[in-house]
């Protein structure tokens, strides 16, 4: 194996060299590192509301750092040649997140309201929780490719999961949005799970589909037109996000199923023209369902004029409508912050009130850590999209190359749609931002999309395996001379 | 708490907290320029071994034996041998997989080493691996369509000059240093 191994100076690490280095070290090293940011965030927060370092310092460190430990033990163990960086990023953003709740749960304004009060605990329980799928998806996924076999079995599980939230007696209509299901006490966003089950399917269906879908086409204006029959697939995709906006009123859960399906497109047949379809067909989507649809009407007029929103939320009205200051006190909070925030526990997040602690954890992000924090903090969750391209771009099948975008593009869609919603740049929607707010589905559902990344890259990173004897190796075989 | 600390810690949180993600792009970069300094170590020699590799593609397999001389001893020191395979055209342009000593196979079957989704290939196509001496040798596994080493069909396992384009279906693939 190693005769025509290069001396040190020559190593190369390029993917997929034999001998090439695991960088479970690296891994280690930045978990570490990962695990005391949160912990250093931890004791800062103590500090500035009660003059002391909270007492749950220790467990709550010993907590993260026991998942993250375990984590990191099972990606040595079952994916050796994983990306050094997508576990210690996923590990930071959720142990800030922690932070993050605990500091709103010391909040008395919030525990009024039943936002906060305990949810630290929960969203710890709910990390490990993830953390244990997390696992289970490395051990029991040897390799993604046999995720292939389900494509038509994931569509239909999609679908399911999609349309759960409106089975009448299970769905729950939370806020205008029906994108939750009650089970007992417990209640759950299908779609996050819907997200990853969903790309499984794209991934497997264009695989197969894409040179019909690239090469049967006609060339106009620079544009290359597909054929009619071809438009079938993102017809049926945009109308399905379509019936998702109008029945489950949910803008997100919308915008990142079609948005995640172009971009799935465009790469698996290098043709813009998908993009501009897809773009052309959101913006006349989302224009037509917000002509009649009140709900939609009214976030976007909370979008357009959040202070006329702020004003309305004082004043008794008659309009039959809720009207919420929360993205006024959002935009408020991320201006208080400034350029390097208030510091750690001395913002007011609490004037946010509802969902101060879950869709508007950014807020709190933003007045407490300031523009350079909040910078830091999406740079980190861009690095993370970022490895997932790098993993597709490693990856030797076309199958894993379509997963691995298809994931880490419904993850940065997922960020982008949170990120602007709370920042006013468009309509606020229902979706929580990955690992940081509060909330189990989102959570766990974003440790298994790390899971499939993880054994996609150390698929793509892992030394090229020796085939399988060749079966008509007999007939081929040629004498050599030696 | 007086002011002084909040004000401190908060900077320093600031600080650990770019520290954090400075250290991730190190960890990204040299992920990314792994394969530098060799590059530039050999860069001379690749200019003075690219007019050899030219001459050696025209004659082909004319003298193999030589060929094989030449590069086995420099070879096995990885002077003269490529490091890596690319692939240059097709879906997967742009996939590099490092040549140390292992066989690499080409086809449309999901055991190969480079899995090809492409029509015209066959799916246990080629397979390339390096001979006792070293030289790496490019054999077609009786497809459908063939292999193709420069403008020529294979028909005999044939060593592989650096650079030389091998063409499988709408997939091209050289070595390179």
């Amino acid at each position: 194996m190693s005769s025509t191994t290069n001396s040190p100076t020559h190593h190369t690490s390029t993917i997929g060299a034999i001998g090439a280095p695991s960088r479970r070290n690296t891994e280690l090293a930045l978990l570490i590192f990962a695990v005391l940011i949160p912990v250093f965030a931890y004791a800062n927060v103590g500090l500035a509301l009660d003059n002391r370092v909270p007492a749950g310092l220790l467990s709550y460190g010993l907590g993260l750092g026991l998942l993250a430990g375990v984590a990191h033990l099972v990606v040595r163990k079952f994916a050796p040649y994983a990306d050094p960086l997508l576990l210690p990023l996923a590990t930071l953003l959720n142990g800030l997140g922690l932070v993050a709740i605990w500091r709103l749960d010391q909040s008395k304004a919030l525990q009024q309201i039943h936002v906060a009060g305990g949810k630290a605990t929960n969203q710890l329980m709910y990390t490990a929780m993830g953390i244990a799928l997390f696992v289970a998806v490395l051990y029991f996924l040897k390799d993604h490719r046999t995720l292939q076999r389900y494509t038509y079995i994931s569509m239909v599980c999609a679908l399911i999961l999609l349309l759960l939230p409106l089975v009448p007696g299970l769905g729950t209509n939370v806020f205008g949005a029906k994108i939750w299901i009650h089970v007992g006490s417990f209640s759950i966003q299908p779609g996050e799970f819907a997200k990853i089950v969903l790309t499984i399917f794209f991934a497997g269906y264009l695989m197969v589909k894409r040179d019909a879908l690239a090469l049967a086409s006609r060339r106009f204006m620079g544009l290359y037109l597909p054929r009619g029959r071809d438009l079938g697939p993102i017809l049926v995709v945009w109308a399905m996000s379509i019936l998702i906006l109008v029945f489950e009123t949910d803008l997100g859960t919308s915008l990142l199923f079609f948005g995640m399906f172009v971009i799935m497109l465009y790469v698996a047949t290098e043709r813009t023209s998908w993009i501009v379809f897809g773009l052309l067909m959101s913006a006349v989507g989302a224009v037509g369902v917000a002509s009649f649809e009140p709900h939609i009407q009214t976030r976007v007029q909370a979008w357009l004029n959040p202070m006329r929103e702020y004003k309305l939320s004082r004043m008794v009205t008659h309009d039959g409508i809720a009207h919420s200051d929360q993205l006024q006190q959002a935009l408020w909070a991320f201006g208080s912050g400034g350029t390097l925030g208030t510091g750690w526990g001395q913002g007011h997040s609490e004037l946010i009130k509802f969902a101060a602690n879950s869709d508007f954890i950014l807020a709190t992000f933003g007045e407490e850590l300031g523009l350079a924090g909040l910078m830091a903090i999406l740079l980190i969750y861009g690095l993370i999209a970022e490895r997932g391209v790098r993993t597709a771009l490693a990856a030797r099948d076309p199958f894993g190359k379509l997963l691995a975008i298809g994931l880490s593009g419904a993850f940065a869609l997922q960020v982008f749609v949170v990120a602007g919603g709370v920042m006013g740049l468009i309509p606020l929607t229902g979706m929580t931002m990955p690992f940081l707010a509060y909330g189990g589905s989102s959570v766990i559902a974003n440790w298994a999309l790390i899971g499939v990344l993880i054994r996609i890259s150390d698929t793509a990173r892992r030394p090229a395996p020796t085939p399988a004897a060749n079966p008509d190796a007999e007939m081929t075989q040629v004498v050599r001379p030696s | 708490m007086s002011e002084l600390t909040l004000t401190v810690m908060r900077l320093g949180f600031l600080a650990v907290l770019w520290l954090f993600v400075i250290v991730a792009v190190q960890v990204i970069r040299s992920d990314l320029f792994g394969t530098r300094v060799t590059q530039r170590g050999s860069r001379r020699e690749a200019g003075r071994a690219q007019p050899a590799g030219g001459r050696q593609a025209a004659r082909q397999q004319a003298t193999p034996p030589q060929q094989r001389g030449q590069q086995g001893g420099g070879g096995r020191r990885g002077r003269n041998a490529p490091s890596k395979l690319v692939v240059t055209e097709g879906t997967l342009t742009g996939t590099t997989v490092a040549l140390q000593g292992q066989t690499i196979t080409l086809g449309r079957a999901h055991d190969s080493t480079i899995v090809l989704d492409d029509d015209y290939a066959s799916s246990r196509h080629a397979r390339i691996y390096p001979d006792r001496d070293g030289q790496w040798i490019v054999e077609d596994l009786g497809s459908t369509n063939g292999t193709y080493l420069d403008r020529s069909r294979l028909t005999t396992p044939t060593p592989i000059p650096l650079g030389a384009p091998i063409r499988i279906g709408k997939t091209v693939i050289e070595l390179r240093k």
